[in-house]
This record gives C-alpha cells, sequence and structure tokens, in this order.
C-alpha cells in the first residue's frame, strides 16, 4: 500500500459523492426558483446560471448608480446600428407621429400607445451608465415611462415571469425578467440629456436597462410581449443576444 | 522482523511533499487561469483602449492605447483591417472559467487556514525576513545555483512571498476589479466601484494585474523547468515526494 490508501481513497469517494449531489440539489432548487437564465444549457451554462442565480439573490432590489449633471459624457457615443430601413425614414419623415408601440401577451387590456401618449406618462428622468460589452461606457441623462408604469395600465398578470421587446430592427430583440421589468430604473426612454433621444441613440422609443450591458438596451422598440415561457420566441434562449453567442444575463 | 517493522513505519511516514486538496485546487486554478488570460485577451481586442475614471469611449482621450487592430469597425486603430470578433464566447468562457477559480479559490484558502498549510508551508519564518537571509536568497538566485536539497523539499523566502502576494493580494484585487465592472454589482456595492476611481479605472487595473498574474505563471513555469521538470510535475500530480515528516 503505497501513495494511496484505502481510507484516502473513501474519503475522496465520499467528497465527490458529496459534490455532486450538492450541484445536483442546487440545480433543482436554481429550477425551482426561476434562477436558471434560458440560455442556462449547453457548455456555459453552468457559469450563466450562476452569475444569474447570485444576482438575482443579492441584488434584485438595487438600483444602478446614478450620477451628477457634471458627470454626463459630453460627447457621449452612440454605437453603430444595422442601417435603418425604409419603414424607420418614413416614420421619421413623418415626426414619428405614426410610431407605436404595442403591449401584448399576457395582459389584461393588450394595447398600443404613440410616442406622445408615452411622453404624457408620469416619467423619470435619471443620469446613468451606459456600458457596451466591447468595454467602452459613457453617461447620460435618459428620461422615459417607467415600464412598470406600462405593465401596471395594461395589467400584466401575475403568472407573467418575462417581457420579450422587439424593435424596428428584426434582428435585435431581447427579454428580461420580472425583477429587471418592473424595476424603477427599467423605462421606455423617449428623452436624453434634456432633449428628445436622437435617433442614433434609439430614438424615438428605447428600453433602458441601466442595470444590464448597453446592448440589452434595445433601440426603436415596437412591441413588448409580457410571457411566462421564452421557448416560444426566436430559438427559445430569450433574444437574439444568445443566437449571436452573447449572454442573455448581462448583468455580468 | 524489527528492522522490517521499522521500515514499514518509515514509509508510513513518507508524506506527500503536496497534499491532494493542494494538487487538485492547483490543476483546477491552473485550467482556469489559462482560460481567463486568453478570453480576456480576446475581449480586450474588441476595444484596445484604457481610460481612468468612470466612463471612456472613442471620442474620449484614452489613459493608453494598446497598438494592435481592433475587432470592432468603431475603434480607429490605424490599422486597415479589422480582427475576427469572438467577444461572444470569449465572454462566456471568461465567466464560467471566474466562478471555477473563485470557488476552487475559497476551497483552497478555508482549507489553508483550518489546517494550518499557510502557516507552515507559506509564511516566512522571521529568520528568512532579515536583510541578511534576503540578500543571501536573492544572491543565489542571481548566480543561478541549483537549489539545495533542503530546499526542494521546502520553500524558500521568495517563494512564499510571491505565492502569499499571488494568493492574498494580486487574486482578490483580479476579482474585485472584475466585478467592479460588472453594473448588476456595481449598483448593490457602488462603493467596491468609486474606491477605484470608476468603472474604467477597474478595467484598466484589471488588465494591470492580469499581467502581474500572467508574469508570475511565466516565472512559475520557468522555475519549475530549471528546478527539475519532473520532479516537480510528479510532486503536483500525485503528491509523490520523498519528503518524510514526523523525524524530529
Amino acid at each position: 500500500m503505497s501513495g494511496i490508501s484505502r481510507r484516502g481513497l473513501i474519503t475522496a469517494g465520499v467528497a465527490v459523492a458529496a459534490g455532486a449531489s450538492g450541484v445536483g440539489v442546487a440545480a433543482s432548487l436554481a429550477r425551482r426558483y426561476g434562477l436558471v437564465p434560458p440560455d442556462g444549457g449547453g457548455v456555459y451554462g453552468a457559469g450563466e446560471t450562476l452569475t444569474y442565480a447570485a444576482q438575482r439573490l443579492l441584488t434584485r432590489h438595487s438600483l444602478a448608480r446614478e450620477f451628477s449633471r457634471s458627470q454626463i459624457s459630453r460627447p457621449p457615443f452612440a454605437n453603430v446600428v444595422d442601417p435603418l430601413g425604409e419603414d424607420f425614414k418614413r416614420l421619421q419623415a413623418g415626426g414619428f407621429a405614426d410610431w407605436r408601440l404595442a403591449i401584448d401577451g399576457m395582459v389584461a387590456a393588450p394595447a398600443s400607445f404613440s410616442v406622445a401618449e408615452i411622453r404624457a406618462f408620469p416619467w423619470r428622468s435619471q443620469i446613468t451608465h451606459l456600458q457596451c460589452e466591447e468595454g467602452w461606457s459613457y453617461i447620460a441623462e435618459w428620461i422615459g415611462a417607467p415600464l412598470s408604469h406600462i405593465l401596471h395600465l395594461t395589467g400584466a398578470l401575475p403568472q407573467a415571469r418575462y417581457v420579450v421587446y422587439r424593435s424596428l430592427q428584426p434582428d435585435w430583440w431581447d427579454s428580461i425578467d420580472m425583477a429587471d421589468a418592473l424595476h424603477p430604473q427599467t423605462i421606455v426612454a423617449h428623452g436624453m440629456n434634456g432633449g428628445e433621444l436622437p435617433v442614433p441613440f434609439g430614438g424615438p422609443l428605447r428600453l433602458r436597462v441601466p442595470r444590464q450591458l448597453g446592448y440589452k438596451s434595445v433601440k426603436y422598440i415596437t412591441r413588448l410581449t409580457v410571457t411566462d415561457d421564452l421557448k416560444r420566441f426566436g430559438k427559445g434562449l430569450g433574444s437574439s443576444a444568445p443566437e449571436g453567442g452573447y449572454a442573455w444575463y448581462a448583468g455580468m | 522482523m524489527p528492522d522490517s517493522a521499522a521500515a514499514t513505519a518509515r514509509v508510513m511516514r513518507v508524506r506527500a511533499r503536496h497534499g491532494a486538496v493542494v494538487r487538485v485546487t492547483h490543476w483546477i486554478t491552473a485550467v482556469a487561469f489559462l482560460a481567463l488570460l486568453l478570453t480576456g485577451l480576446e475581449i480586450v481586442i474588441s476595444h484596445p483602449r484604457f481610460y481612468w475614471g468612470e466612463t471612456g469611449n472613442v471620442l474620449s482621450r484614452p489613459l493608453f492605447k494598446i497598438p494592435i487592430p481592433a475587432s470592432r469597425v468603431t475603434v480607429p486603430t490605424g490599422y486597415g483591417y479589422v480582427m475576427p470578433d469572438q467577444n461572444g464566447w470569449s465572454r462566456y468562457l471568461h465567466f464560467e472559467s471566474a466562478w471555477a477559480a473563485v470557488i476552487t479559490g475559497l476551497i483552497y484558502v478555508i482549507f489553508g487556514l483550518f489546517t494550518g498549510h499557510f502557516r507552515r508551508n507559506l509564511a516566512p519564518g522571521r529568520a528568512d525576513l532579515t536583510f541578511r537571509a534576503l540578500s543571501s536568497v536573492v544572491a543565489g538566485h542571481l548566480r543561478l545555483r541549483r537549489v539545495s536539497e533542503d530546499e526542494a523539499s521546502s520553500y524558500n523566502v521568495l517563494q512564499r512571498v510571491a505565492y502569499l502576494l499571488v494568493i492574498f493580494v494580486l487574486f482578490p484585487l483580479v476579482i474585485w476589479t472584475g466585478l467592479a465592472m460588472s453594473p448588476a454589482v456595481a449598483s448593490a456595492i457602488p462603493w467596491a466601484v468609486s474606491v477605484l476611481g470608476g468603472q474604467q479605472s477597474a478595467r484598466t487595473i484589471h488588465f494591470f494585474v492580469s499581467i502581474a498574474l500572467a508574469l508570475f505563471l511565466l516565472v512559475h513555469v520557468a522555475m519549475v523547468c530549471v528546478s527539475g521538470f519532473r520532479s516537480r510535475m510528479r510532486a503536483m500530480l500525485t503528491g509523490g515526494g520523498a519528503r518524510e515528516v514526523g523525524r524530529t
């Protein structure tokens, strides 16, 4: 008996068995409490689930940092977007008077609002970071209607778990869980730095989710769908981000 | 009979140079760290500019730039081409490896505190910290003196200081600055960002600490090669070393 003793083997065996059953129990608990993100399968699923579950347990109600007016980045940087199509140009020529934001899915009263109607909603102004996954960032003032207000107005059903949001750009859509959807800083932004939201920054309407990276703040939004199951949207991974190889949850 | 009994007792007291927990955590950390290093480099390529403070983008003045082409068209690099964009899987793997490294590191540190591993194997002795002792070790290294038998079974003071620095300063700092870049973590623990000077400062510090860790890795691997690659690898893989303990 050199090197490996029987006691050592038993100890190692017990440790491995305890570890494996611990992981199993943790995984089933995570599923039960909705702490597994829609892209939680596959090789990166363990890491994504750990990040999402840990942040939901520890940061569910935390507020994104807000800055003073003097910290606003001048000029801010507008990332490139896919070319805006003819539909967009037509709506832009009309001053976005015909732009509509539809709310459907698990709501008591599906509705469709014009930009003017959304401007008339209670609004919130917040000076927050926009961080891109590439590494750059800027600070700007964002003005908009809290998404929670729109969800209350249309009567989101209690079994709702996610809000899917779509853009005039068909390849850019996303979803957030109810923790982010009902978060006071998640807004349908229509203004920026004291003025209207410029087109390069997502005007006329952009969903701002300041506790996640910039790609979750989809520009040119046209439709919100409240749902309890993301499987029915796209490839079932929750947004176009995982379909392109990026994480669904971008609180990082 | 008495002779063979004594021999058995001796053999039983031969202890592994590295305990099982140290070996397992070492290799998990090694794999995770390599993955972090490669994916980290890949992420940097998407924006090889660094800033100080809260914000920074291509319209603001960088602290410094790395003179490499970028994987995004929006970054002015002076090169006429754009690198292939591998940010998606790099980010997925970066964070998964970070979890592996952090969980492994926690197990190792708890183990080390409870078993006296740090006190026994890593804390430098008082006598080793005198100027004379330190300068003799440094001089020995500079003259490329071969490791003595005594040192082969225990760490010298430079190794101890280097390992402690990596375990208790560089790794915590790289984890902290990494978390400080997360918008969700920043919302929950804002002071963890502000004491670093802002989120872009956190990114810049994260970059430099990673370079320090990569340099440590280089020296570490070089020293393993110099001091006997096969025996060092055997010690860290199977624990098999000829270190006897319990002899008084």
